[in-house]
């Protein structure tokens, strides 16, 4: 499977985003060039789920929509989404399953005690029966006139 | 009569990457029937194995969610209509 590069500052985003909003799960978009599979923006939501924010999150399609129209306006499409779950493992869980979008990445940050822990990838199988590991790896953007260099993978999440 | 649908980018893989497709049926439902007739890899995406559809799958008639329809999915469509796909994320630790 094609790995999901992140540029390593919008990782440490999206790590800082998940830590705020501990102990309640946050959420956002992955957004940059779907056919590379690469994000260069994180684009923080606001979940929901006021009910039940430890465990669950929720954007509805209009706001989604609109977020999603602001970064094409920006070129930026949508390579999949983020989530934290607060004092639970990175791995995905049925209800993460059963409303995945199919062709998404998924990226799910475990924070215990206030730091992340683990942060892996998934995407939905054709089947919508599981959610496979996707390779996860921060980049460091290109500068003018050189090449793009990955670093050091995170975890590549087997479940 | 055919009624334009906006597919969402996620789901465009299974219209070959159509973000409009225009579909025939004289309601929400005979159209959405269409769709996943036409591209049958959409109807797993869209509905459960009962039929209905996802609970974060999300039909707009113009600026009505079905949902709030008087006449929900039966509501019957007229020229100039235009219904878009809009899915919600949700999820979350079990």
């Amino acid at each position: 499977m094609t790995p999901l590069k992140i540029t390593a500052a919008e990782l440490a985003r999206l790590h800082a985003h998940v830590v705020e909003g501990y102990p309640y799960e946050v959420v956002g978009i992955l957004a940059g060039d779907r056919a590379c599979m690469r994000v260069v923006r994180v684009h923080p939501l606001v979940n929901e789920r006021a009910d039940s924010p430890r465990n669950r999150y929720r954007v509805s399609g209009l706001l989604l929509m609109r977020a999603e129209q602001t970064l094409g306006e920006e070129g930026l499409e949508v390579v999949g989404y983020y989530h934290s779950h607060p004092d639970h493992p990175a791995m995905y869980s049925d209800h993460d399953r059963e409303h995945a979008l199919p062709n998404m990445s998924y990226v799910i940050a475990s924070v215990r005690d206030g730091s992340v822990v683990d942060t892996r990838c998934w995407r939905l199988r054709e089947d919508r029966s599981v959610m496979d590991a996707q390779p996860f790896q921060p980049f460091q953007p290109a500068q003018p006139n050189q090449p793009t260099q990955t670093v050091q993978p995170i975890q590549e999440g087997a479940p | 009569m055919s009624t334009p649908i906006t597919i969402p980018t996620a789901l465009r893989a299974y219209t070959g990457g159509e973000a409009t497709v225009h579909v025939d049926g004289d309601t929400v439902t005979d159209a959405l029937d269409s769709l996943t007739t036409r591209y049958d890899g959409l109807a797993r995406h869209l509905r459960d194995d009962a039929g209905r559809l996802r609970s974060f799958v999300n039909v707009y008639l113009g600026d009505e969610d079905i949902r709030f329809l008087s006449d929900g999915a039966q509501t019957r469509l007229k020229p100039g209509d235009a219904l878009v796909i809009v899915p919600s994320i949700a999820g979350g630790v079990a």
